[in-house]
């Protein structure tokens, strides 16, 4: 009883501690909800620290709220109850559906007219901005953490299959060559996988070949947008990946990220998967690995232009009895994530790209590519080319459920139960439903 | 069963339930009425334009031929998982009663897994049965079965269902447990006495005695594979592959919290509720029946 | 014949127990490797001694993104006893009011929020979020433990614990003259003390593993239970610990663990006297 006593008060005592933090008298509070675990969520505390200790106005609270989606579901809650946080971090494929939510958010470029703070596009990577942005260029929310899909190879493995490790192939005929050799000289149990196979085989893909995923500009210029991914060049793709699968090339890994560990497991030969893996495989793969740019097909496009960016940005949200001294203050937040110094540091702690042009050349002229090769390659990627309506990015509501619709009819089609075809075709006909539901609620 | 009042008065009872439904009302039937009218809306995800539809989520649902496909893919799961948590859990429960040595260290052995966190038991089962790291999938495939659960309808449903039993054996034990405990010693006599010995003793008089048990336990397991697999399922195969392991639940969640369709979604959890209701019912009905009998 | 039937029930049990134990052995063994085993899927089943030292890592430090798991530990030791302790009080006192007074309405109660409780969480959240911000509930204490303390399931059990009381006893506490409290304290309380302890293992453990509430009404960081600790251990684009993650799960599962095993003699004593 008496320690059952004494345990109460240890934590009752604990309690009460934390919930009298050292106000700083007479600073704007304000608070940001993020969404990035591990020591990514560290980083991203880290950047509020500095800024509370870089200036006296205002003191930012970053709380963690778990996955970008459960993010979304805290933030739509709050706003619902008039406690909505002063910034969201929001995943990339949110975009569409943040931008539908009109009164809830204010645009970053609104932002910086009503507070006076200068928030100047133009200082951005344009393959970064075109994704957070209004056809007409202005910013609707605060480009942040970015990166881009890549290739990843075992240079072990094609040591051992007698190919060359310091040309990885560039095209997709080149990846199917050495697939075939990986697993002719059995260089690797798997030749092929591939995590976030949406993301990497249909939105990159159709970006780098100039491909439109759906019309309407992928959505920038109207809710009444539809798919286009059973067009011939997309359906070729799949039915390449289908191929390899039949052969023994290629091995589905799962959905979203759970292909990740077949590489750095020492299994799969090449992979598919964000620039921002970088860490963990850094740390954890036991053999030499590069990374590369995605392998384009020529035969569809020669000239391929940028990839798009994955990751996140922050939105602005509102609430009633919120002051112009709180927004002032997310303004200036922005403005100070965007110093070519904090965002470079960013980025070279982190591994995801810099997200303003002068930030990479403050790398560059730091020596960063220098002493850790290989990392600008995804920045050299996103900046290839001129940007495209159809390489700037994606506005279509619901982005993560049509994601999710393609996986099934992939899995569904490599399981050989339909044709490359036949799959694409399903998808864009149960994704322009999800697209028409959304346009119905978007538009009230 | 209803027990003569003893006390008299109003103010006294009224004053030791408000609380409870004080805190009833303004935290389950306020919130769940919202939910439920949500069902009969169109709004966009943060409640800015709303627009009443009658019941067109319902028929939009029942149009879907998926839909249709995932009623009969979860009635299916909840069937199965029910059965096989509860056939192991009572199978352990009996051996567990028998006047063996050690029983009681038998016993704390099967009652602990019940304090698995859904989240701790989802991460154990990803490590064992990951189609290439899992150690389960090892073992599998060196035994000659091609175990790509990922790229399997047959092999991920199977894995839903099992890792879902898994989790909800101990709980059943307790409670097969506690049912054995509660038969009376002289009956298992009397049944000894008439010869009723082994397999036909726990036909004829055990299990009949459980009954009660039993038919909470199929309630409950029902409730259960229903409502509360849907981490399990998310963090094994996310539904896939295809919609293989979707169920009503993961649809549910699916719509309302990555899809914020509220409208869709809130219908949904209206099925699954009547689904639930009905199943409810008829086990009550049955087992009132029964007992009368 | 009997010494064979025994060997046939000590290899089920052995089995069974084997299919709770081995998976957590597991997690065991990876907790004290180095995190890129686990990463890369070959995790040895032998405990290298030489990572013991990450559970102390954790319990002071936390990993990255979370802080000490101690802390969050002792927070969750408290949300979970608040929401059984709530529980149990209010539970036992509108279960009083039913078995024991003339009371109207009350099996419409019952249905109606036993109905309830078959929504799932999921669509309940933003209208119950709005709720909790009407009350100013969110980010506290309160919040955290208050909405969970509602129950129908302990109050039914709890009803039906009263009704089996014989009338004897009932009988007799009036002919001594024992009002309402004298009842509930002397009679009731002792005689369902097997029933309360019973329903304290299945509360705390429910407690203890809330995931969804905590994450939506609580934002300071110093509200965070053990089990979003976990949660924010794991990054998706970043080199999670996983021998940190795996010790923080298994630490995780103590208390529960402890209560379930300090209280399992009366944990299905009571279970079976409930059910009269």
């Amino acid at each position: 009883m008496m320690k059952r006593r004494t345990l109460l008060a240890a934590s009752s005592a604990a309690l009460a501690a934390p919930a009298l933090p050292a106000r700083a008298q007479g600073k704007t509070k304000i608070t940001f909800w993020y969404g990035l675990g591990g020591a990514l969520g560290e980083e991203v505390v880290r950047v509020c620290r500095n800024f509370n200790a870089a200036q006296n106005e205002a003191e930012i609270e970053p709380v963690f709220k778990g996955s970008y989606v459960e993010t979304l579901t805290s933030s739509i809650a709050a706003w619902r109850a008039g406690q909505a946080p002063h910034m969201v971090q929001m995943f990339e494929v949110g975009t569409g559906s943040m931008l539908a939510a009109g009164p809830a958010m204010k645009q970053t470029w609104q932002l910086s007219q009503e507070t006076g703070v200068k928030i100047d596009p133009s200082v951005y990577i344009p393959g970064v901005r075109g994704y957070y942005s209004l056809p007409d260029g202005r910013l609707a929310s605060m480009p942040f953490n970015s990166s881009t899909a890549m290739m990843w190879i075992n240079k072990d493995a094609f040591q051992r299959a007698g190919l060359d490790p310091a040309k990885p192939p560039t095209t997709w005929q080149g990846v199917v060559e050495a697939a075939r050799a990986i697993k002719a000289r059995n260089a690797a149990p798997i030749p092929m996988t591939t995590a976030w196979p949406t993301w990497v085989h249909f939105e990159q893909y159709g970006a780098m070949h100039n491909l439109p995923f759906a019309t309407k500009g992928n959505g920038f210029d109207g809710l009444d947008t539809e798919l286009r991914i059973n067009a011939p060049a997309y359906a070729k793709h799949l039915q390449r990946l289908l191929d390899m699968g039949k052969e023994g090339l290629f091995r589905w890994g799962g959905r979203d990220n759970a292909a990740e560990p077949l590489f750095v497991s020492g299994e799969a030969a090449i992979q598919f998967t964000s620039s921002a893996g970088r860490a963990a495989i850094a740390r954890d793969a036991k053999f030499n690995w590069a990374m590369a740019m995605l392998p384009t097909d020529p035969e569809v496009n020669p000239n391929p232009i940028n990839s798009v960016i994955g990751g996140a940005s922050i939105w602005t949200m509102t609430a009633p009895n919120r002051t112009m001294a709180e927004y002032r203050a997310v303004a200036n937040f922005f403005a100070y994530i965007s110093q070519p110094a904090v965002d470079a540091e960013w980025h070279q702690r982190t591994g995801y790209v810099p997200v303003t042009t002068a930030a990479y050349e403050l790398s560059k002229t730091q020596g960063f590519y220098e002493k850790t090769p290989g990392t600008d390659l995804p920045i050299l990627q996103l900046s290839r080319g001129q940007l495209s309506e159809n390489s700037r990015g994606f506005r279509l509501g619901r982005m993560v459920e049509l994601r999710n619709i393609i996986q099934e009819e992939m899995e569904r089609a490599l399981q050989g139960q339909q044709t490359a075809q036949a799959a694409l075709d399903s998808a864009v006909q149960r994704g322009n439903r999800v697209l028409r539901e959304f346009e119905r609620t978007a538009r009230g | 069963m209803e027990r003569r009042t003893i006390f008299s008065g109003w103010a006294l009872p009224a004053a030791l339930v408000l609380p409870q439904l004080l805190l009833t009302f303004f935290f389950f039937l306020w919130p769940a009425g919202q939910a439920l009218f949500y069902s009969l809306q169109r709004q966009d995800a943060f409640g800015i334009r709303t627009e009443f539809v009658g019941l067109e989520n319902f028929s939009e649902l029942f149009a879907d031929p998926l839909y249709v496909e995932t009623i009969w893919r979860t009635i299916i799961f909840c069937a199965l998982v029910a059965f096989i948590s509860m056939a192991l859990a009572l199978l352990l429960a009996v051996f567990a009663d028998r006047e063996i040595r050690g029983r009681g260290v038998y016993r704390t052995l099967l009652i602990w897994p019940y304090a698995i966190a859904p989240a701790v038991a989802a991460v154990l089962w990803l490590l064992l049965v990951h189609p290439q790291i899992g150690l389960i999938s090892g073992m599998l495939n060196a035994m000659g079965i091609a175990w790509d659960y990922k790229l399997n309808s047959a092999q991920a449903f199977t894995v839903v269902v099992l890792v879902s039993a898994w989790k909800q054996v101990s709980y059943n034990f307790i409670f097969f447990l506690a049912g054995l405990q509660s038969i009376p010693k002289s009956v298992m006599e009397a049944a000894r006495m008439d010869g009723a010995k082994g397999w036909r003793q726990f036909r004829t008089i055990v299990f009949p005695l459980l009954a009660p048990t039993t038919f909470f336990l199929i309630v409950v397991n029902m409730v259960y594979a229903a409502f509360d697999t849907f981490g399990t399922i998310e963090a094994l195969t996310r539904g896939g592959p295809g919609k293989a392991t979707e169920t009503l639940v993961v649809k549910v969640y699916r719509d309302g919290i990555v899809n914020l369709d509220l409208g869709s979604s809130s219908a949904q959890s209206v099925v699954l509720m009547l689904g639930v209701i009905a199943l409810t019912a008829v086990q009550f009905r049955y087992l009132g029946r029964r007992r009368d009998s | 014949m009997k010494r064979g039937t025994d060997w046939v029930a000590h290899a089920v049990l052995c089995l069974g127990v084997a299919l709770f134990a081995l998976p957590l052995w597991l997690v065991f063994a990876a907790s004290t490797q180095e995190s890129g085993a686990i990463a890369r899927g070959n995790v040895s089943l032998i405990p290298d001694p030489a990572g013991l030292g990450v559970y102390a890592q954790v319990l002071t430090e936390g990993a990255p993104g979370a802080g000490p798991v101690w802390r969050m530990m002792l927070l969750s030791f408290a949300m979970a006893l608040g929401i059984t302790i709530g529980k149990i009080i209010i539970s036992v006192l509108s279960a009083y009011a039913v078995a024991f007074f003339r009371f109207p309405f009350r099996m419409v109660a019952f249905w109606t929020i036993f109905i309830t409780l078959m929504l799932p969480v999921e669509v309940r959240i933003i209208p119950t979020y709005a709720v909790m911000a009407g009350f100013g509930l969110i980010n506290s204490f309160t919040g955290l433990v208050l909405p969970l303390i509602a129950s129908a399931t302990a109050t039914l059990l709890f009803r039906q614990v009263f009704l089996s009381i014989p009338d004897e006893l009932v009988e007799a506490a009036r002919m001594d003259g024992a009002g309402p409290w004298r009842f509930l304290r002397d009679i009731l309380l002792p005689v369902s003390a097997a029933n309360i302890a019973a329903l304290f293992v299945i509360l705390f453990v429910y407690g203890w593993n809330q995931y969804l509430w905590p994450l939506l009404v609580a934002t300071d960081p110093k509200l965070d239970t053990i089990v979003i600790g976990i949660v924010k251990m794991i990054g998706t684009e970043t080199a999670t610990e996983w021998n940190r993650v795996m010790a923080t799960a298994l630490l995780a599962l103590l208390p529960p663990v402890a209560v379930v095993l300090l209280m399992q003699r009366w944990f299905v004593k009571g279970l079976t006297e409930g059910d009269k």
